[in-house]
């Protein structure tokens, strides 16, 4: 008998070089979730990474397991399915602000209330990185450095975590590039949690969004016991500041997997034809 | 006598003008007859006006007749609304109660002969009795079909709920057959079909739910649009006991999308809709492409454009299932040309999808998807799915390696050592992602050259007799094409019928074959600009004269057109 020696974070990470840019944020949650992976001691073969379209969503490809890099905004609903055929896979989900809350936005909620047991992390650096620099759902209303809307959205921001809740995600928790460490524990803790986890990491892009290198300054763990009821959890992301890191809610619903069960057989099912 | 005759049945909802028809064509299957039933209804959600269209043969067809022998109006509600789907002759019957007025001019003008037939009177003096079974009796009786088969019927499916039910059911049956004694007479049934074989009474949908299953499909994400829901909701009871799974998505690009992450994962997957679902549906359905992910997507199609015609047929999907992915996205569009087809033709794509890791469309629609018919049970055809894979750990593993048949092995997640990231980025043989032209012309080639290398056998298209004119069809207006084609050998005029299965990828050299000799050619096909005439044009050479039978649903293209058009050519 051969002891198989622990995979490190080296085994997680492809030999594809990222086409991310020096000091974007994405670089370490790329760590954090090899990190992850690590500490998970799942088999490469039975993790599937899925993402959608934009910066953020390039990262199945940098990692070692199997993986799908989908069309824009459809992440979730390709990892639904894939949890759903093979409930014996580990799902991953990656994708930007962009991806999940604006053309994804549907998927989002629905992925909230169906539950299916996987995690999910939005990168959200506020912004549209691979088409240069346009304002997504999550950025301020006043922010004017896009050219294609050069007064402001004049739009107000979702706050993601909070309409997480209210879709009804069983696990929420945030994180912050600039502790790939904390990251690495929140994806461990949204994988070992039932059904869906919900992560938003805030990962700066610093070609576009400079002044989000000051995060760092603002982020602040919360309390150690994450909220277990929802009012609770909501009472305290109404006045949260959007830069609280750690488990925000973890909730008890169960996972929503059909059973399967063999009943009948073919000729079973096509007696009903018969007249 | 006639080897079918055809009924109308009508009323506005509740009437029972459906549940009749219903009770017909399985009395009809009972008495040993083959036979097909439509219906036509209106776009409310409950009561509206129905009809069900009924035709009783002794031998299988695949086709409405020309015109309805026999038209039972329970009311005349809303009767303007589809009078122009309710074609009668000179020598056709109208059963019309007196208690609902006169004929309304837009049936009265078909010419045909009227008979009264107080259905709800002679209802009313049973106590518990339905105008619909009287009207049902009286049909019966008047194209020979024996009330004993439909009391037979009526006892199986009436068994729940009780005695009492079951004989205000059969007296009214018998009031109508005694009235039906002193009627005009109409065309009977042949006496005796064919003997004892075991009928089946199945729905184009059902059947199209039936060859997914199978074919092999254990995975089907659905949104219910009309009229493909039936394929949706036969196959989720259907799945849930035979160890698959069905779920219920939020929207047509989710459906999709979880086909495409339930077939990498190793499940054969499907999804069904109709037009503006698939209109949803054509991006992902490039992704597939592109990820070489195989997955069945079926199109009911419906009148267009936009939400257009919902509950009435018509062949108008073809553009966008043919051309509607943006690149070049070479895949499988398959079409049924009758209702009992859709089930060997959704078995058939899933096994191209799954052999030739593409996605396949199977274009039916709601003629053949909402009609119910009795048939031969159909034969095991032996298409299932069956996928190329890897060995485990399989040294220096590229997910997109060229090889000769353009089918590379498909690792599954769960496979050690061969994992690798799926993409709809252009990628290199390993699947990293790759915009250098030698590589985009190496899987384009690749995905194209797969397809195209395949041996479809004779299934690409139905070829029935000889001669110089060939009619191309595909579809369900197969059915009038092929009924036509025999009325006019009858008639000594020798026509070809080349029935389109394999819509793409397009089979040059089969047609060329096929087209031997041939010195006429009459396209028929149901849309309102040609799509399929267009589309036959730019892929295939036709000889000589051409002359195309095209116009846009709901109306049935029926026999009768197709036969004068050959009768002409002569």
């Amino acid at each position: 008998m051969t002891i198989q020696s622990p995979l490190t974070v080296q085994d997680f990470k492809s030999d594809v070089k990222p086409i991310w840019c020096p000091g974007c944020g994405d670089h370490a949650v790329l760590l954090a979730v090899t990190k992850a992976l690590v500490e998970l001691n799942t088999p490469r073969e039975q993790i599937a990474f899925i993402s959608g379209i934009g910066c953020s969503s390039r990262i199945p490809a940098y990692t070692n397991v199997y993986g799908f890099h989908g069309v824009h905004g459809r992440a979730l609903a390709i990892a639904a399915g894939v949890k759903l055929a093979r409930p014996d896979l580990t799902v991953l989900v990656a994708g930007g602000d962009g991806d999940g809350l604006s053309i994804g936005g549907n998927h989002f909620m629905h992925a909230c209330r169906r539950n299916v047991d996987m995690t999910y992390v939005i990168m959200d650096n506020e912004v549209y990185g691979m088409t240069k620099g346009q304002a997504s759902p999550t950025t301020a209303p006043d922010w004017c450095n896009s050219k294609l809307t050069p007064h402001g959205t004049g739009v107000s921001p979702v706050e993601p975590v909070r309409l997480a809740l209210a879709a009804g995600a069983n696990f929420i928790a945030r994180g912050f590039a600039g502790n790939p460490n904390d990251v690495a524990r929140l994806i461990v803790e949204g994988v070992h949690h039932p059904g869906f986890s919900f992560i938003q990491v805030l990962s700066p892009c610093v070609t576009y969004r400079p002044e989000q290198r000051e995060w760092k300054q603002s982020v602040h763990a919360g309390q150690d016991q994450p909220p277990q009821l929802v009012a609770e959890a909501m009472h305290r992301l109404a006045s949260d500041d959007g830069f609280t890191t750690g488990v925000l809610f973890a909730g008890n619903r169960p996972a929503f997997m059909p059973e399967r069960k063999v009943t009948a057989s073919f000729a079973d099912i096509e007696k009903k034809f018969a007249s | 006598m006639s080897y079918s005759i055809s009924v109308a049945l009508t009323g506005s909802g509740g009437a029972g003008a459906m549940t009749a028809g219903q009770i017909l064509l399985d009395s009809a299957a009972q008495a040993g007859f083959y036979g097909l039933m439509t219906r036509s209804m209106g776009p409310q959600i409950r009561g509206g006006e129905a009809a069900a269209l009924v035709r009783i043969s002794s031998v299988p067809i695949s086709s409405l007749d020309d015109h309805y022998d026999l038209l039972v109006p329970f009311d005349w509600g809303n009767i303007n609304r589809f009078s122009a789907e309710l074609p009668l002759s000179s020598s056709s019957l109208i059963l019309a109660d007196p208690e609902q007025g006169d004929v309304p001019p837009s049936i009265a003008g078909y010419g045909a002969r009227v008979a009264a037939l107080p259905l709800k009177a002679l209802a009313g003096a049973i106590p518990g009795g339905r105008a619909n079974m009287v009207g049902l009796g009286a049909v019966a009786t008047l194209i020979g079909l024996p009330i004993a088969s439909v009391i037979a019927v009526l006892t199986k499916q009436l068994a729940r709920k009780g005695e009492e039910v079951l004989a205000a059911s059969t007296a009214c049956l018998e009031a109508g057959a005694q009235a039906a004694a002193g009627l005009p007479s109409v065309t009977k049934l042949p006496s005796q079909p064919h003997g004892e074989a075991l009928r089946w009474n199945i729905s184009g949908n059902e059947a199209a739910g039936l060859g997914a299953l199978r074919g092999g499909i254990k995975f089907v994400a659905a949104y219910p649009i009309t009229p493909a829901t039936e394929v949706l909701e036969w196959l989720a009871p259907a799945l849930e006991k035979t160890g698959g799974a069905l779920v219920q998505a939020e929207d047509e690009l989710a459906s999709i999308n979880m086909v495409i992450g339930g077939s990498f994962a190793g499940l054969p997957s499907l999804t069904a809709t109709s037009g503006p679902g698939l209109s949803l549906m054509t991006e992902s359905i490039g992704l597939a492409v592109a990820s070489e992910t195989p997955l069945v997507v079926i199109d009911v199609m419906r009148g267009g454009p936009s939400t257009g015609i919902p509950t009435k047929s018509e062949q108008s999907d073809l553009n966008i299932a043919v051309y509607g992915l943006h690149g070049d996205a070479p895949h499988v569009v398959v079409a049924p040309n009758s209702a009992t087809d859709c089930l060997f033709a959704t078995q058939w794509s899933v096994h191209l999808a799954e052999a030739l890791q593409t996605p396949a469309i199977v274009l039916s629609d709601q003629a053949m998807g909402q009609s119910r018919v009795v048939i031969d049970k159909p034969a095991e055809n032996g298409f299932v799915a069956q996928r190329l894979v890897p060995e485990a750990d399989a040294p220096g593993y590229q997910r997109y390696a060229l090889t000769n048949s353009g089918v590379s092995p498909m690792a599954i997640p769960g496979m050690a050592g061969n994992n690798y990231v799926a993409d709809g980025l252009e990628h290199n043989e390993r699947g990293t992602p790759s915009s250098q032209a030698s590589d985009h012309l190496a899987q384009l080639d690749k995905r194209a050259g797969k397809l195209d290398a395949f041996d479809y056998g004779e299934h690409w298209a139905d070829i029935e007799g000889d001669g110089e004119i060939a009619v191309i069809t595909w579809g369900s207006v197969t059915g009038p094409v092929r009924e036509a084609i025999g009325r006019a050998r009858a008639k000594g005029i020798k026509a070809k019928m080349i029935s389109l299965r394999l819509i793409l990828p397009t089979r040059p050299a089969q047609m060329q074959e096929a087209l031997k000799g041939v010195k006429k050619v009459l396209v028929v096909e149901q849309s309102h600009s040609q799509q399929f005439h267009k589309f036959l044009r730019g892929h295939y050479d036709l000889p000589g004269d051409v002359l195309v039978v095209s116009r846009p649903g709901p109306l049935p293209i029926r026999p009768a057109e197709i036969e004068t058009r050959l009768a002409a050519w002569k």
